[in-house]
């Protein structure tokens, strides 16, 4: 039986990890992969010490720090559900093996969020695709359709025009993403921006050939003939195994207090799967580090 | 058993990066494909496997895309 077990591997897992190590905790991390999110993020120029790196080498690093201490790290296995025992928790993962510890931190942030309209799902890894890093090359010359209007959204039309022969950004609101961006993807020559519309049916045979979008004002349908359609419409919460056991808030969030702490004594939450505001790296590892340290808190007094 | 394993990749992806580091230190000797320079690959992804993908991780008759650990090792038999 481990003292702590910490779910995800992302930057609040992984920062929880090197914390609760540090505090000499018999710790286990349990993750399907190391880096999480962070892992499609082309650069990022946000985290303090780093003008720029690449996500995955950033992700790297954080690794490395990790493995300097010794504590048993499982990847490959998802957890599947988390259930209360008498001792502490026990999380049980889709391998089928079970682990048990007296505290548990959930850090198993969020997922891109589906469309949810017919053809998406028929086509996926067919043309649809929810990570324009990986599949953007395989698109060059094409006519592409970028769904979303945030961030993601941005980056990846601002990638594309560079290599599609045409870019349609669809948004079903006003574009949202930072100014920089909006200002790069504005001033492309082959991108045609669809503001407040709506996609109806992803179409095509055996692979994409084209969307059906409504503008949502005058309801008027268009096809466009794209080979590509990269969906970036946001994330959920990977909340679903701690549905039973722990409070959600509405959208799907665990809710935590400013310690980190959730509805059940010795369950721990941080990073983008709680409902702190504002999901980015720095946020995620400085909540992964908090939630380490009451942990510990809270550890130590069950042993007195 | 030997196989013949393909991956094709692209060199942005990082589960192409995960996938290759799995075979690596499972001892499964692959070919890559970088889809972004070999057109040719492009086009035998597209049209042989249907995918349109990566990471797409061919081998015998069997295929899959993206990279997913446990399934790996299981049509890998490890």
């Amino acid at each position: 039986m481990y003292e702590l077990i910490i779910i995800g591997g992302g930057p609040a897992g992984m920062t929880a990890a090197v914390y609760a190590a540090r505090k000499k905790l018999n710790t286990l991390l349990i993750s399907y992969d190391i880096g999480g999110q962070v892992l499609w993020t082309s650069g990022v120029e946000n985290y303090m010490g780093y003008q720029f790196i690449e996500g995955s080498e950033l992700m790297q690093k954080f690794q490395e720090q990790v493995k300097q201490f010794p504590i048993d790290i499982k990847t490959g296995e998802k957890v599947s559900s988390l259930s209360q025992t008498s001792g502490g928790f026990e999380a049980t993962t889709d391998t089928g093996e079970i682990y048990q510890a007296r505290a548990a931190i959930m850090a198993t942030g969020k997922r891109p969020r589906q469309l949810n309209v017919p053809g998406e799902e028929k086509f996926r890894s067919r043309g649809v695709t929810y990570c324009a890093i990986c599949d953007g090359p395989l698109f060059a010359g094409e006519n592409v359709a970028v769904i979303g209007g945030g961030n993601s959204a941005l980056e990846a039309a601002d990638d594309m025009v560079k290599i599609a022969d045409h870019v349609y950004l669809v948004s079903l609101t006003p574009l949202t993403g930072d100014q920089i961006l909006i200002d790069k993807v504005e001033s492309a020559s082959n991108l045609t921006m669809f503001l407040e519309h709506e996609v109806m049916e992803v179409k095509g045979e055996s692979r994409v050939e084209g969307i059906k979008i409504r503008d949502l004002k005058s309801k008027q349908e268009r096809a466009l003939k794209v080979s590509g359609i990269f969906i970036e419409i946001g994330l959920i919460p990977n909340s679903e195994p701690f549905k039973g056991i722990v409070r959600l808030n509405r959208l799907g969030e665990i809710e935590v207090n400013c310690a980190n702490e959730t509805s059940v004594l010795g369950l721990f939450a941080a990073g983008d799967v709680t409902n702190v505001p504002e999901k980015q790296i720095v946020v995620a590892a400085g909540e992964g580090a908090k939630a380490a340290l009451k942990a510990h808190h809270y550890l130590q007094r069950l042993s007195k | 058993m030997t196989r013949e394993v393909k991956i094709y990749t692209t060199p942005t992806c990082p589960y192409c990066r995960m996938a290759k580091k799995f075979l690596d230190d499972n001892g499964i000797k692959y070919q890559e494909f970088n889809i972004v320079e070999d057109k040719a690959a492009r086009e035998e992804m597209k049209n042989k496997c249907s995918s349109l993908a990566v990471p797409t991780i061919c081998f015998d008759n069997e295929m899959m895309v993206g990279f997913n650990e446990a399934e790996l090792r299981k049509k890998l038999g490890l």
